[in-house]
């Protein structure tokens, strides 16, 4: 796409609020995103159910840091009076461990996340924004309509009418109402403290292991996301848009 | 008439929104930790003031049948009977445990009463609690175990405790240490633990006595019992906050 096609087509507008918690929600989900991988880093291996540890068996292991398959254990002991083959071992390996910075940025973004995220919700509803804007009109919404929105954008040059596309729409709406709330709600059930005053958190989620790896993949969808949108932005003209959403009117 | 209208309905949510979280956190920012300039710690103890003021002070963290107990990783900064260790190793613990632990005393002094050193029967008499429970670490990691001991509380009160106190400072053999807030320590679930899974504490898991607090991260659950300390002020033992850690671990 060439300059002069992007002073032809119209600049999407953006109302205030939509431009200043789009811009907190981007830094505050950079650093949940990398702190997040550091924290994962710490213990690369995900489990199901209601609890999980180097001594049980993984749902599956990531060989992202030098934790992952670390031999460094003593003998395992035993547990005299349980009938299962339940055992208790000391780790002798010095693990990879920069948790003291990379947990509290997390749960510091995550304040400042839940907090923008308020703010844009309330908005949201009240100005109609996700009535008038973001769900899709009477007539406009179909399996096959929203196939051919997407093949549309695999071409080398998608619609751009300044407004939101049917599969815009559809995927803004699945990552606010859906993939956001499972990250947080996931994030709350690993709160030792969140979860005594709401054990369903535990249940709704399968268990604290379960609910991590929710937790894992509903992060991973919203970094895809990201780079889906980010590229859908640089296609779709990367200097407006970025200006629209930054400063425009 | 809406350019009449005193306040619109969605300035009164807000200005109501607001006004609330102004009446819970203007009571509790006296007893905030201190943070030491770093932003991080600002987020650490905004987690805190929330928890403590948003959540139900009193709920029981999660407790489990026989048939969920995991196995359980030892996961500490050393074995303090063993001079290998380095820092973690304590002279005094290597004997106790050579003996036994018939010798060991548990002391608790500070802002209490009648400061003084409990054997391990003189702490039984003062009540027991047993709870499966989960372990969260902040590695990421979880393992359920059944745990007996003695209700913090129940020493705390037995020793004295005054009515200044704020803070409750565990030390171990270890040389680790941590504190926590009267609400934690008075909570129904925070024990000292001397028996996992119905046999005495393994050695390796905080032999003979260990501190279950439920509600918290696992690095608040000091081993190897030595020591109690109640304090009027707050104390950072361990000095968690100097090492980039945060204090509270309630999530």
């Amino acid at each position: 796409m060439t300059a002069s096609q992007n002073q032809e087509t119209p600049s999407p507008r953006h109302k205030r609020w939509v431009k200043s918690t789009h811009f907190i929600l981007t830094l505050s989900f950079l650093a949940l995103a990398i702190s997040g991988y550091e924290i994962l880093m710490v213990h690369p291996r995900l489990y199901w159910g209601k609890a999980g540890n180097d001594l049980t068996p993984a749902l599956f292991e990531l060989p992202i840091s030098r934790n992952y398959h670390h031999g460094g254990w003593e003998k395992s002991i035993p547990f005299k009076h349980l009938s299962g083959s339940q055992v208790t071992a000391a780790r002798t390996y010095d693990i990879f461990n920069e948790n003291g910075w990379g947990r509290s940025t997390h749960f510091l973004a995550a304040w400042v996340l839940v907090a923008a995220g308020l703010i844009y919700l309330v908005a949201g509803f009240f100005s109609g924004h996700f009535r008038h804007r973001l769900t899709p009109r009477r007539g406009e919404f179909s399996l096959r309509l929203l196939w051919a929105d997407f093949v549309s954008h695999l071409g080398k040059q998608p619609d751009y009418s300044g407004k939101y596309g049917l599969l815009q729409k559809v995927t803004y709406l699945w990552v606010i109402f859906f993939l956001f709330p499972v990250v947080i709600l996931t994030g709350f059930t690993m709160s030792p403290a969140i979860t005594a005053s709401y054990p369903f958190l535990l249940k709704m989620f399968y268990g604290h292991q379960s609910a991590r790896t929710i937790h894992f993949f509903a992060a991973l969808l919203l970094v895809l996301f990201l780079l889906v949108h980010l590229v859908m932005v640089i296609r779709s003209g990367f200097k407006r848009n970025l200006w629209a959403i930054t400063f425009g009117k | 008439m809406k350019e009449k209208r005193l306040m619109s309905r969605r300035s009164a949510i807000f200005a109501g929104l607001t006004s609330a979280g102004a009446l819970l956190f203007s009571g509790c920012l006296k007893k905030a930790p201190p943070t030491y300039g770093s932003i991080l710690r600002m987020g650490d103890d905004l987690t805190y003031l929330g928890q403590r003021g948003l959540l139900s002070q009193r709920a029981l963290a999660m407790e489990y049948q026989k048939s969920d107990i995991t196995s359980f990783p030892v996961t500490d900064i050393g074995d303090p009977a063993d001079p290998a260790s380095k820092n973690a190793y304590s002279k005094e613990y290597e004997e106790l445990k050579s003996n036994g632990f018939k010798e060991w005393v548990l002391s608790v002094d500070g802002s209490v009463a009648k400061p003084g050193k409990y054997t391990m029967d003189a702490l039984k008499k003062l009540g027991e609690r047993t709870q499966i429970t989960r372990h969260t670490c902040e590695e990421g990691w979880s393992a359920i175990a059944e745990w007996t001991g003695v209700p913090l509380g129940a020493v705390l009160k037995e020793a004295g405790i005054l009515s200044s106190a704020r803070f409750v400072s565990l030390y171990g053999f270890d040389k680790y240490a941590e504190s926590i807030d009267m609400l934690d320590a008075f909570h129904p679930q925070t024990i000292l633990a001397h028996t996992m899974n119905g046999e005495t504490i393994p050695a390796r898991n905080g032999a003979p006595l260990r501190l279950r607090v439920e509600t918290q991260i696992g690095y608040k659950n000091v081993k190897y019992l030595q020591r109690i300390v109640v304090t009027d002020k707050f104390v950072d033992p361990a000095a968690d906050i100097k090492g980039g850690w945060s204090w509270y671990t309630g999530i």
